[in-house]
């Protein structure tokens, strides 16, 4: 592999093959004019170790973005909306970079103040790839410092979503609970160490100071930390349902009010160091299993894809609007590469609709003038003007999102572990009124001392902490793998599922990709080359795949001609090649399924090249593996050209849908819901969002995790789509070491509760089983989650 | 044995310091980026560069 990467020169900015075109400046190779231009301006302003921190740091500028494209931050009312502060002088704003990945990206828009003087100052917040600016915006105008980003290659993305409310940021209160609680916990640590040791003979004023002390400190713990497990008991009641804070909650009251009354009437000192401790422990579990990813989103909806502002044609001058204000009637001008924003007529230019973002089909849709255009589709071919028949709101695709049936159901698993502290909490009830009913015959006195010391003991805080760290951990090692859920809940779902549907197109192939069989008269060399030169003139994901098939080179095309939707055509040495579809190269129109593309010289016929989707390389290895556990179905928008291929891939039992819609997904999902079927839906795009929705877990895969992934449980990276199945039996692995900590933790109750129901539960027993049994717990779950995870090579 | 008193109060205001220091941390954002700062404080400001430009 060396060898070949030597030959290609990288682009001393975006690291990309320069191929056969030299641009130098500076002893310094570019792929394009665009990546020149970017090293120009750092060069002009000193900013040349953004170079030097990483290698090939920036983003490929060959695609221009066009001049405008930012008119509509110029427009008061948008920009108001998206400006967080702004007074005589500066003006504050938050851009979302997608681009931001590494030190250099930090390094240059920290110093954008150095290119230019108007911004004061430029805060990066990496996790989330944000970047605060202020500027003043008397020297430069919002549209100029967001054009100023996008020139030096950080776009900043600006979706309609944004016109929504500010997202809140990171609760931290759990974070000031947790530090309250660890300050409490020490303290009154250290204050019981005498009590501990069993120094009788200090002197008693001594003793009651330690003992109020540590009365006054448990206060905050009871009051302040404590809150997240009365908060989730008060909503588990309030649904008439026991979950496993009820008795937390519980227990943790026996505890403080026992200890309370031993420290006022003088008979002990109480348990506020297990009180504290255990509440310390459950709150550390909480905030790990909790801690989310801030960089990804689980939430996108439609409107984080529909752009703020369009384009619209008002007496032959381009407005921006936003989006919100379109009405029907009015004219857009779509640009080349723009999301189609709502259902509309084309009046004028060539639109070649991209709908893979709906449908999930790859391969651009012709429409000609007097079509109607559904929104969500994205423009490949030049500018087009669109007569508004529809608003936004009433638009196709936010309809399709917004039915009744498609909004997410609550009624999403509840976790075994509620259930298993039920029946925990049954049997100590139990255990509890059998011990009261053995001191009131014996010893009525201790009576008081012994129930209550049974309920302290049997707290089911050891089986939450098993499932906090648990799934904390198992969180933890997914996420190292690029596979994030959205929480630990889905951990759950994952391990119950018995069917999965993936979606095709995206997902099991890769839209980076295709296979190119050839079929017709042999091609001689420079036919090949010929072909390529002519692929590479056009835009078009067919002529680029055809381009990549045959490689770079430098022959020159003349008279290049290209009709949008049907084909191309070129001089090439003298000999007229065309590419097309069959119309365009036959006339005929007698081959409906699959894709191909004709070629012909002067005029005669050569051909066809057959496109295929690439399956990714695990794809195979996935399906044979999965077969054995679970029922599989593939779902794709696609015709059914590749029934055969699929089938070899997926083997026998597969069930196999095409030509399936969006809603069409969805409803597959539901019928298999409605036969008892727990399951999982793999997709991609916006097109199996619905399809996600509806499923017990939906997983959304993402080519990096940059790029937008739409409502989901889970975002998986693509190129760990293989390992799905070695995930899935991590999350099955669960809740065998849930229940496996909950016995150990079983066997610390039943010797608590030997000492418990004889009434003399000292306060120096349950120090020392407290922290033990927590610790042990904590260590089991992370040492077996760990050793799963190594012998699934995860 | 007041003097054991003395000693805790100063022992519990010490760590009452350390909890206010820990809760300003939090408060002030400096867990929500882990990744920025490290590499900030790394980046050379060249003056000499700039003002010889100049």
């Amino acid at each position: 592999m060396p060898a070949t990467v030597n030959k290609q020169t990288a682009c001393y900015h975006c690291g990309e093959d320069c191929g056969e075109v030299k641009i130098v400046l500076a002893e310094k190779q570019f792929c394009c004019e665009g990546c020149k231009t970017v090293y120009q301006i750092l060069n002009d302003h000193g900013l040349c170790d953004y170079y030097d921190l990483n290698n090939n740091p920036g983003k490929n500028l060959r695609q221009s973005i066009r001049k405008n494209k930012f008119a509509f931050l110029d427009d008061e009312k948008i920009a108001g909306q998206l400006i967080s502060f702004r007074n005589e002088e500066q003006t504050h704003i938050s851009f979302y970079l997608p681009h931001i990945h590494c030190s250099s990206c930090l390094y240059l828009i920290e110093h954008l103040h150095k290119i230019h003087p108007g911004i004061v100052r430029t805060t990066v917040n990496f996790s989330r790839k944000e970047a605060d600016i202020i500027f003043n915006h008397k020297k430069i105008s919002l549209r100029e410092v967001a054009e100023l980003l996008t020139r030096i290659g950080y776009e900043p993305y600006i979706s309609l979503n944004q016109l929504k409310e500010k997202k809140p940021r990171l609760p931290r209160t759990m974070i000031y609970q947790l530090g309250i609680a660890g300050f409490c916990f020490v303290n009154i640590m250290l204050m019981s160490f005498p009590e501990y040791l069993g120094l009788k003979n200090i002197e008693t004023s001594l003793l009651h100071t330690f003992r109020y002390l540590n009365l006054a400190l448990s206060v905050p713990v009871l009051i302040f930390s404590a809150q997240p497990f009365y908060e989730s008991a008060w909503k588990s009641l309030q649904h008439r349902f026991l979950n496993i804070d009820a008795p937390i909650v519980l227990a943790i009251w026996v505890t403080f009010f026992r200890s309370v009354f031993e420290v006022l009437t003088n008979t002990g000192s109480g348990y506020f160091d297990s009180f504290s401790g255990i509440v310390f422990f459950m709150l550390i579990g909480r905030v790990l299993q909790d801690k989310t990813y801030q960089e990804l989103s689980f939430d996108r909806d439609y409107t984080s894809y529909f752009p703020i502002a369009v384009t619209v044609l008002k007496d032959d001058q381009e407005v921006p609007m936003a989006l919100p204000d379109i009405q029907p009637g009015q004219t857009l001008l779509i640009h080349n590469e723009e999301l189609v924003p709502a259902d509309g007529i084309l009046t004028r230019g060539k639109a070649f609709i991209d709908y893979s973002f709906v449908t999930g089909e790859s391969l651009p849709v012709l429409k000609e003038v007097g079509e109607i255009i559904y929104a969500g589709g994205k423009q490949t071919g030049g500018n087009m003007e669109l007569l508004v028949v529809k608003e936004v709101s009433q638009s196709y695709l936010t309809r399709l999102w917004n039915q009744p049936n498609n909004q997410p159901t609550e009624e999403k698993g509840i976790s075994f572990v509620h259930l298993l502290s039920r029946y925990f909490t049954y049997i100590v009830l139990t255990i509890a009124s059998l011990t009261a009913l053995y001191w009131w015959a014996n010893d009525p006195v201790r009576i008081w001392p012994a129930v209550t010391a049974v309920l302290i003991i049997a707290c089911p805080c050891a089986l939450l902490l098993s499932s906090t760290f648990t799934n904390g951990n198992i969180l933890r090692i997914l996420g190292r793998n690029k596979f994030y859920l959205r929480n630990a809940q889905a951990i759950e779902d994952i391990a119950t599922i018995d069917h999965i549907v993936f979606d095709k197109t995206g997902t099991l192939t890769t839209t980076q990709l295709h296979d190119i069989i050839y079929e017709g008269e042999p091609l001689s060399k420079s036919a090949q080359e010929s072909i390529a030169a002519l692929a590479a003139q056009s835009g078009h994901p067919l002529s680029k795949a055809l381009a990549r098939h045959f490689g770079r080179n430098s022959l020159i095309v003349q008279g290049f001609h290209e009709k949008t939707g049907r084909g191309i055509e070129g001089l090439i040495n003298g000999d007229l090649y065309a590419l097309g579809s069959q119309q365009f190269i036959t006339g005929k129109n007698t081959h409906p399924g699959g894709t191909r593309v004709y070629v012909s010289r002067e005029g005669k016929l050569l051909g066809f090249f057959s496109f295929r989707n690439h399956y990714r390389n695990a794809v195979n290895d996935l399906l044979q593996d999965l077969q054995s556990d679970f029922e599989l179905s593939v779902i794709s928008g696609d015709n059914a050209s590749e029934r055969s291929t699929l089938r070899n891939l997926a083997g026998k039992k597969t069930t196999l849908l095409f030509n399936q819609q969006p809603a069409d997904k969805s409803e597959y999902v539901r019928q298999l819901k409605d036969h008892q079927k727990r399951v999982m839906m793999v997709g991609d795009g916006l097109n199996d969002a619905i399809a996600m929705r509806e499923s017990h877990i939906g997983i959304a895969m993402a080519e990096d995790c940059n790029t937008f992934t739409p409502a989901s449980d889970g975002i998986l990276e693509s190129a760990q789509l293989g390992k799905l199945n070695r995930f899935i039996r991590l999350c099955r692995a669960n809740k065998q070491i849930i229940l496996a900590s909950f016995m150990m933790s079983i066997v610390y109750n039943i010797i608590g509760l030997y000492f418990a129901v004889q009434g003399n539960l000292s306060p120096m027993v349950a120090a020392i089983l407290m922290p033990s049994s927590s610790i042990s717990i904590i260590g089991l779950t992370y040492g077996s989650t760990n050793l799963v995870a190594r012998w699934l090579k995860l | 044995m007041s003097v054991i008193i003395l000693l805790l109060l100063a022992s519990i205001f010490v760590a009452a310091i350390f909890l206010a220091g820990f809760i300003w941390s939090v408060k002030s954002g400096q867990y929500d980026d882990d990744y920025s700062p490290p590499v900030r404080m790394l980046f050379d400001d060249k003056p000499s560069q700039e003002s010889s430009k100049k």
